[in-house]
């Protein structure tokens, strides 16, 4: 069995938590150059311009990309052969705590949802945990801007409304959603399993590179047509009009009830930021 | 080309710009978001003196990352502006011209902007790193205990913003849309 120090865990957080703000991930930024190229509007073409110079500056000199650093959702993947020292849940948040102050990171979080007072060092982070088969533990940060979140909605479908009821329930959330969550936007689809694994599947859709695409062609097929429909909807960046109102739909799915068909969408803004090591 | 505007805003000068109208804004313009909101009209509510002088004020809704040392901010890009629907009509009645953020408003805050004459700038979402360049002095004035949510006195050169929606209402968030959807039916 190997030995992981919960101390391990707590550099590797605090690392990922700086990183994941300051630097966009390589996919996301192809896709912003990409759809730079493919905007017929000026207005739109201008915007992403200086989307581009923004994370540039932020890369170049370590600094936050948005000011909205986020709720730290921290996924861990965790061999069945490791054994951690220590209070795994607890070196993530000091992970997050450490991350946050030394990186001049927002504390973005309340203790409590209805008696809101700020926690003061952006813990606790949201975490979810895989068991894997192997002896490594793989830790992913994606600090999640609410501007985004906010617009996002989970909806439990009857199978009778099937892939056109999907379809036009994702496309009615963004729509919905127009310039408040900072299009252009990534789409997070998750579709199936219960009322919680479908918002759980909507959120790990984000973390998918722009560029990989879902493995099963029916769903590749409805990505695409997605995407085509909500770059139809004239939105734009910022919602000043034009083409590029989403970067990208991803769909993850699951199993699901002979009774149901839950969807639920997760938005991110343009900043869908995520680093991922291994230990 | 872009209009420069030199703050305070006055209401005759609020009155003047038009959706779609891109600006520069340099001067002083005050930083609140919704919890700094609601003690502001708790204060409006209470008959007590408000904290910043209103009267052609400018409030950018913003709760920036902390400054690193030497810096005067650290990013700074705008926050969901119908968080700040409930307030927004009061201040505006007393006095507030300006208000920068992203996102739509309510039917409650473009009445008051149409009755007093204010205007509804829109900065780039999530381009903080690239605003933060245009503050040039920060100072927390009010409500410290709220940390990014305090409120603070900015002075900003050139920071660039649109009119999204004007003293008569006219949005740029349905006419930039339409606009461009209509040509491409041209």
């Amino acid at each position: 069995m190997r030995e992981i120090a919960a101390q391990q865990i707590t550099d590797t957080v605090r690392r990922l938590c700086i990183q994941a703000n300051c630097h966009l991930p390589r996919d996301v930024r192809e896709r912003i150059t990409a759809s730079h190229a493919g905007e017929p509007w000026p207005q739109a073409r201008e915007i992403l311009e200086r989307i581009v110079e923004n994370y540039e500056i932020a890369d170049g000199n370590d600094r936050p990309i948005c000011q909205d650093t986020g709720m730290a959702c921290v996924f861990l993947k965790v061999g069945q052969e490791v054994h951690i020292n220590g209070d795994v849940a607890e070196a993530i948040h000091e992970g997050v705590r450490q991350g946050y102050s030394q990186g001049y990171l927002r504390k973005s979080v309340v203790g409590d949802p209805l008696n809101r007072v700020n926690t003061g060092d952006n813990t606790p982070a949201m975490i979810y945990y895989d068991l894997v088969p192997g002896d490594q533990v793989e830790i992913t940060v994606a600090p999640k801007g609410f501007g985004s979140e906010n617009m996002s909605q989970i909806k439990m479908l009857r199978p009778s409304d099937g892939v056109e009821g999907v379809k036009d329930f994702v496309v009615k959330v963004v729509e919905e959603a127009g310039p408040n969550p900072c299009p252009p936007i990534v789409v997070g689809v998750g579709i199936g399993g219960t009322f919680d694994k479908a918002a759980y599947l909507a959120k790990k859709a984000l973390m998918r590179p722009l560029d990989q695409r879902h493995p099963h062609p029916f769903y590749q097929d409805l990505e695409a047509e997605l995407l085509e429909r909500i770059n139809a909807l004239g939105i734009g960046p910022q919602g000043f009009g034009g083409k590029t109102t989403a970067l990208a739909v991803n769909i993850e799915t699951c199993p699901t009830h002979i009774a149901g068909l839950p969807v639920a969408v997760n938005i991110n803004c343009h900043v869908t930021r995520h680093q991922t090591e291994v230990l | 080309m872009a209009i420069t505007i030199h703050t305070p805003l006055t209401r005759e000068q609020a009155r003047s710009l038009k959706a779609g109208d891109s600006c520069l804004v340099s001067g002083v313009i005050y930083t609140a978001r919704d919890a700094a909101h609601k003690r502001l009209c708790e204060l409006v509510a209470q008959g007590k003196e408000l904290l910043l002088e209103i009267k052609d004020a400018t409030i950018y809704y913003v709760g920036p990352t902390p400054a690193r040392p030497g810096e005067a901010i650290g990013s700074a890009g705008p926050t969901t502006s119908y968080r700040m629907d409930a307030y927004s009509p009061t201040l505006i009645a007393l006095g507030e011209t300006g208000m920068i953020g992203k996102g739509k408003r309510g039917p409650e805050v473009v009445a008051a902007m149409k009755e007093h004459g204010a205007v509804y700038f829109g900065a780039i979402g999530g381009c903080g790193a690239l605003l933060s360049q245009c503050v040039k002095k920060a100072e927390i004035i009010a409500y410290e205990d709220l940390g990014a949510e305090a409120i603070r006195r900015l002075e900003v050169e050139n920071f660039p913003v649109v009119v999204i929606i004007d003293s008569e209402g006219n949005n740029l968030y349905e006419t930039g849309r339409a606009a461009y959807l209509e040509s491409l039916g041209e």
